[in-house]
């Protein structure tokens, strides 16, 4: 049975050309970059020309980027770097990833409600600002994790600046490389959360952008590495594998928008075809997916439940794929994400995300096209009394 | 050879329950439900014993996965169990899990994904010919748990593993040092796991409940004393009852939320020659002789008749506690179970 990998937005296969611009530094480039002799400037190089690349695909200065251990500290670092360097509140989407959503909760700070098709509402933006006053940091993420919809920054940026001037603007783009032009669209935005295994990268490194003269506390003392920003040894080999990443991604971006969004209607024709009171999450009344980035396929599917939906489409047909989010234990966690954008918790229940990815292949689509119909149709057989199993 | 899914809580028992299905030759994949959503570590099933679970299964090479049922427990197990309480029962929630979700939700389950067995770390058996197969007492009766299985039905008595039902407690820790198991000496639960994770019964109940301080009463109604919280006491209790201890000892006879009284007598005021079980459902033939009758999770069994739905006491014995279980054996098998009135 030939696996099929449908979970990109989870995390994505590291690319081969990534892995091998990597090996050389785990082999060779072994010195601790904060260092003066010959093995530590060998590997300072290396880890400043991975910033430069890095930072001509963010659109920002070599400068303005600071390696974390990924999105996650990327998040943390913005908003509680800020919130502890300008008094004030911060406000994020009710969509963002748990990674901002509960940090702004921890810090006392209000959310900014979604339409149904996941898109902030700018109104409420506006008197949530006005009503936090002072705010220290706005986030509001660039593309879902779990639905791919895309937030129009500019169009935020703008409510920001008229209804919190003095707040810093921040995104969590970690889902957005491989899809967008992340500078053109983050161009607005004080800082700018980056990731590398959602493009093919390796796990364990990720960058904050920080814009020249937002302050910033660090959240790490110690060697001072990062301009002060972030102390740690730093991965450089990491930093290196993110920079072959995104570029690749930069790259290949526009064939790779092109082939999925071909793969997503598809796919979306085909279940829809096979399963016709399944709810296209995004596209409740058939609107369009056009506001969501092309590698995602999200639906709900009625008298259905995730998880075992998930277990046949792994165990029957070696497809990968997922629900809402994963916690800690493994479980499925119920979607915020959905709940903030109004679909009803029971078929949230039967939810289902297929991302695609670099690695994607049409076979791939068509394995699950078929697959999803078949898990679907044994779960609903076997359900009793009308009660999902 | 079966495919076998295993219920792993993440304790000795399941654990080698898992490990005696592999070493028959059968198909194991493992599970853990996720079934209480209480942010604390603490209790049956938290995420340090799912961790517990899922390293055993990758030590005994079997697949491991966890199941959602926390809308389910909470409407079927959770909601029934305050309720009850509330109405001054003495519910058993165990009782309830393994009728609803153990047997049922997670039995459907399973066969959707093409398990032919599922199979549970409880110390119990199952005996009789196919069709007609009965719950019986485990081989370690100070560690039987026959009584919280009365509920599963024929269906699931036909398709439910019980491995470690032959073995003793002792056994069972002995084989899963042998095996290498982290959970060898994990200490066993010792209350219903969303109480337990939730600080206890009062702090539970408490906060989904009113609580409301009782009068302590005689059987003509004089006022003895008060309780804290009428809901949190059961029929036949002797201690916490706000009355001093001595030669003649009161238990609670009937406790009355919303009259706000509990209702005291001596131990003979306690007894009583029958129960009525007004739900009552036999697990295969009706028994119209002498069997015995367990009323609670660690009671000791009665000799009774059963007829229909009453319970008659060969001898008079202690009233039993409104909301709980009340199980007959023949012998050593579960012959029926149902709910005290």
């Amino acid at each position: 049975m030939t696996p099929r990998y449908l979970d990109h937005a989870a995390t994505s296969p590291l690319r081969p050309e990534v892995l091998g611009a990597m090996v050389p530094v785990l082999r060779d480039l072994h010195g601790n970059p904060s260092g003066g002799h010959g093995p530590a400037r060998a590997a300072r190089a290396a880890l400043e020309e991975a910033r430069d690349r890095l930072a001509a695909v963010a659109g920002c200065a070599a400068g303005e980027v600071v390696f974390t251990s990924g999105g996650t500290e990327a998040d943390d670092l913005a908003l509680r770097g800020t919130v502890a360097a300008r008094p004030g509140t911060p406000v994020c989407s009710a969509t963002e990833h748990h990674a901002v959503l509960d940090v702004v909760g921890r810090l006392g700070g209000p959310v900014v409600e979604v339409d149904r098709r996941g898109l902030l509402d700018l109104d409420h933006l506006a008197r949530t600002l006005s009503q936090a006053a002072p705010v220290a940091v706005v986030s509001v993420h660039l593309v879902n994790n779990e639905t791919g919809v895309v937030q129009d920054l500019d169009a935020v940026a703008e409510v920001v600046a008229r209804h919190a001037p003095g707040a810093v603007l921040h995104t969590d783009a970690a889902q957005a490389l491989s899809w967008l032009d992340v500078a053109a669209a983050t161009a607005r935005a004080d800082l700018v959360t980056l990731a590398s295994h959602k493009c093919g990268g390796p796990k364990g490194v990720g960058a904050l952008v920080v814009r020249d003269g937002r302050a910033i506390e660090p959240r790490l003392l110690g060697g001072g590495q990062e301009r002060g920003r972030r102390a740690g040894t730093p991965d450089v080999a990491g930093a290196v594998g993110f920079a072959a990443a995104a570029e690749l991604a930069r790259v290949e971006r526009s064939d790779l928008v092109a082939r999925a969004g071909a793969w997503r209607a598809r796919l979306v024709a085909a279940l829809v075809a096979e399963v016709p009171d399944l709810v296209v999450t995004a596209a409740p009344t058939g609107s369009g997916l056009d506001h969501a980035a092309p590698g995602w396929v999200h639906v709900c599917v009625p008298g259905v439940r995730s998880e075992p939906l998930l277990f046949l489409l792994d165990d029957e047909h070696g497809v990968a794929a997922s629900a809402a989010s994963s916690c800690a234990s493994g479980a499925q966690e119920r979607s915020h994400v959905l709940a903030a954008m109004g679909v009803d918790p029971q078929a949230a229940a039967g939810s289902l995300r297929l991302t695609l990815g670099w690695s994607t292949t049409g076979a791939d689509v068509e394995a699950v096209a078929s697959a999803v119909p078949a898990a679907v149709a044994r779960l609903r057989a076997a359900a009793r009394h009308g009660v999902a199993v | 050879m079966a495919r076998g899914l295993v219920a792993m809580s993440g304790g000795v028992d399941s654990s080698v329950a898992a490990a005696l299905l592999r070493r028959q030759g059968h198909e194991v994949v493992g599970v853990t439900l996720k079934l209480w959503g209480g942010p604390s570590d603490r209790g049956c099933c938290s995420v340090a014993d799912v961790d517990d679970a899922r390293a055993v299964a990758r030590r005994l090479g079997v697949d491991h996965h966890v199941f959602t049922y926390t809308d389910d427990f909470d409407r079927l197990v959770v909601e029934p169990y305050v309720a009850d309480h509330a109405a001054g029962r003495t519910p058993n929630p165990c009782v309830e899990c393994n009728r609803h979700l153990k047997f049922d939700r997670l039995l459907a389950r399973a066969e959707a994904l093409g398990f032919d067995r599922v199979a549970t770390g409880h110390h119990a058996r199952l005996v009789g010919p196919p069709g007609r197969r009965r719950v019986a007492r485990g081989a370690d009766r100070a560690k039987d748990q026959s009584y919280v299985l009365h509920p599963l039905s024929a269906a699931a008595r036909e398709r439910t593993l019980l491995p470690v039902g032959e073995l003793t407690k002792s056994e069972v820790r002995a084989l899963a040092g042998e095996l290498g198991l982290r959970t060898a000496d994990k200490a066993e639960s010792q209350d219903t796991c969303f109480v337990l994770a939730s600080g206890g019964r009062r702090a539970f109940l408490g906060d989904r409940i009113p609580l409301h301080p009782g009068r302590v009463v005689d059987r003509d109604g004089r006022v003895l004393g008060r309780v804290e919280d009428v809901e949190l006491v059961t029929v036949g209790q002797r201690r916490g009852l706000g009355l001093p201890g001595g030669a003649d000892p009161r238990y609670a006879v009937a406790v009355d939320p919303a009259a706000g009284t509990v209702t005291v007598g001596s131990a003979a005021d306690l007894l009583v020659d029958r129960v009525e079980v007004p739900d009552l459902v036999w697990a295969t033939v009706p028994v119209a002789g002498p069997v015995t009758v367990q009323c609670s999770a660690h009671g000791t069994p009665r000799p009774a008749v059963v007829d229909g739905t009453t319970v008659r006491f060969t001898s008079p014995e202690r009233r039993v506690a409104p909301g709980q279980s009340v199980v007959v054996y023949e012998a050593d098998e579960v012959a029926a179970g149902g709910t005290a009135a």
